[in-house]
């Protein structure tokens, strides 16, 4: 019989502890099949966040450090040169990067750190409990904006794929969902060639994807799919924000 | 050992670490101790290593944790305001079991303070610092010589506990010029790694993390941690104790106060008041042994300190109800005057009469 499907290498085989209905497991996936494709998996160093994925490492077949909150990409940066011909990549949620660890991510970028980050954004603290995240959208209700986001107390969510792709240090920046076939399809191309930029010593990349929390946001998983297109493409749309190969997008 | 040559306490601490085979450096600029990050950033890539400023001490100390993460030598420093926001990553290094030397040139405090010595940080250096149950060996050279000889060793020591190593100086040790040797040899071939997240290739995965949720192995988890600091304790002690006059009455010091302390117990001397000093060379492990070794001479113990007193409650545990405990300090950048320790001595000489002060 033909094999046409099997778990990537770089997979672990272990049952995640992720909620049914989240696309953490489909991004890490995507993660391992990059690092499979490209044969990375010997030289591959991943961090983890604090947040939903803190326990990443136990989900792949790869060397696996854990870092404190928001500072994946300085531990990155710390692995990345001591080895520079290894390939470092942080995975990491909307709370860790784009609230506590805004410094150190605007900082990796602007330096053209030869990492890559992976950038699930799914406008929530998923692991506390469902509190407002910088990425929350206005109006959306979470345990810490019961009333929904006001833009007059809380501000506007943060936009990372567009700010970061103003850094001179990054070689590539995309967004991407995991909402269908197309889009996982899609999604995979982006964190292929992020690992290229880094494998070619391009510089900085990110891939951000947007990604469900039904649990927190209260929903089932298919209107948490739908919640994604409607709710938050708009205010963060798909795209590649640029990209080495064809300059600023 | 090789030529003898002048050098600046920081700069000293530098060659001292490249010496040592340091090739990684994370910092950010603060005062009194930038002479050592721009040391670094020239020497450095005359070796072949990396000198990155960070965006923050945050983030140094946690490029500092991934350098050692992948098995490098690695060095950070900084100034007591620096240091507390550094505390949360050597937390994490302790939890992780990853060595690193972190070298802190301190200022005075709280907050923001001034910027001339002080040791106002001892409690901070010697209870870990951070969150969590932990110890990090702390050196307190008192000389340049002193401090290279320390700083080498710092990195050995933290290779082979697994576990950072702070080295406290201050704003006069890091500015002042002394004669100092490096040995002539090569450093030790550092510890394999094992250990060391470079890649699984070959091998099975390595994690690095210090989360442990089940409380009955996090609990295991810091047992295990404490046996290694009781291994700690027994091994790398260091003190110095010096009593050329056969003294009674001990003053304890270190670093730049253990300089002033000498001269202040010439001045006593001098004045018929025979005093000795103790000197904590590590302040964690705090030499306990040195008092016990004194014990049945010692009628006072007298520490000195650039605090408000922080230091005298180790020199209260360690005395042990066997000698009365003074202590005099000045804060906040003010370095004591030997006059003003004699002055001390007189008083404490007053107190516990019956002494031998000579005709």
């Amino acid at each position: 019989m033909r094999k046409i499907f099997e778990r990537p290498k770089s997979l672990a085989e272990a049952a995640q502890h992720y909620c049914p209905g989240c696309t953490h497991g489909i991004v890490h996936r995507l993660v391992a099949e990059a690092v499979d494709e490209l044969g990375l998996a010997g030289r591959t160093i991943g961090v983890s966040p604090v947040g939903c994925s803190v326990f990443a490492y136990n989900y792949f077949n790869l060397d696996f450090v854990q870092a404190a909150h928001g500072r994946a990409p300085a531990v990155a940066t710390g692995l990345k040169r001591v080895l520079p011909d290894r390939v470092v990549f942080t995975y990491q949620g909307d709370g860790d990067l784009a609230s506590i660890g805004a410094a150190e991510i605007v900082h990796a970028a602007a330096r053209g750190e030869k990492i890559t980050v992976v950038f699930v954004n799914n406008a929530i603290y998923g692991m506390t409990g469902g509190q407002m995240a910088p990425t929350t959208l206005v109006g959306q209700k979470t345990t810490t904006s019961p009333y929904g986001r006001q833009q007059e107390v809380a501000g506007y969510p943060i936009r990372v794929a567009e700010m970061l792709s103003t850094m001179e240090g990054a070689a590539y920046i995309a967004r991407v969902a995991v909402i269908s076939p197309q889009s996982v399809a899609r999604a995979r191309k982006a964190m292929l060639k992020a690992f290229t930029a880094q494998l070619e010593g391009k510089g900085f990349s990110l891939v951000e994807v947007l990604s469900t929390c039904p649990t927190n946001w209260g929903m089932t998983p298919v209107e948490a799919l739908k919640w994604v297109e409607t709710a938050m493409m708009p205010v963060f749309p798909l795209g590649v924000f640029r990209d080495w190969e064809v300059g600023e997008a | 050992m090789g030529e003898k040559m002048l050098m600046k306490g920081n700069e000293a601490i530098g060659e001292a670490a490249i010496k040592a085979g340091c090739r990684f450096f994370f910092g950010y600029p603060i005062t009194p101790q930038n002479e050592l990050p721009e040391y670094m950033s020239r020497r450095l890539p005359e070796v072949g290593g990396v000198f990155l400023q960070a965006e923050s001490e945050v983030a140094a100390i946690n490029m500092v944790y991934g350098a050692s993460c992948a098995g490098g030598r690695v060095m950070t420093s900084s100034s007591s305001p620096g240091i507390s926001l550094k505390q949360e990553g050597i937390s994490y290094l302790a939890g992780s079991e990853l060595p690193a030397v972190i070298v802190n040139i301190v200022r005075g405090g709280p907050g923001l303070g001034g910027i001339q010595p002080a040791q106002s940080d001892y409690f901070q250096a010697t209870r870990g610092g951070g969150h969590g149950d932990y110890r990090t060996l702390v050196y307190a050279p008192s000389t340049i010589q002193e401090m290279v000889d320390l700083v080498m060793m710092a990195f050995d020591k933290a290779d082979a506990y697994r576990n950072p190593v702070l080295v406290l100086g201050d704003g006069i040790l890091g500015q002042m010029m002394e004669p100092v040797e490096f040995p002539d040899e090569p450093p030790p071939e550092p510890l394999a790694k094992p250990w060391a997240t470079t890649g699984a290739e070959g091998r099975p995965p390595n994690i690095i993390s210090s989360i442990i949720l089940d409380p009955e192995l996090l609990d295991k988890h810091n047992w295990h941690l404490m046996e290694k600091y009781e291994q700690i304790r027994k091994k790398e002690t260091r003190w110095e104790i010096y009593d050329p006059y056969e003294a009674e009455i001990f003053l304890v010091a270190y670093g730049t106060m253990a300089r002033v302390a000498r001269a202040a117990i010439e001045a006593a001397h001098s004045r018929g008041i025979d005093c000795g000093l103790v000197r904590p060379i590590t302040l964690w492990p705090f030499p306990e042994r040195a008092f016990d070794e004194l014990a049945d001479r010692a009628r006072a113990y007298l520490s000195v300190e650039m605090s408000t007193g922080q230091m005298v409650d180790d020199v209260k545990i360690a005395a042990a109800g066997r000698a009365p405990v003074y202590f005099y300090g000045r804060a906040g950048g003010v370095v004591p005057s030997p006059a003003e320790i004699v002055k001390k001595i007189e008083l404490i000489f007053e107190e516990i009469k019956g002494g031998s002060k000579r005709a």
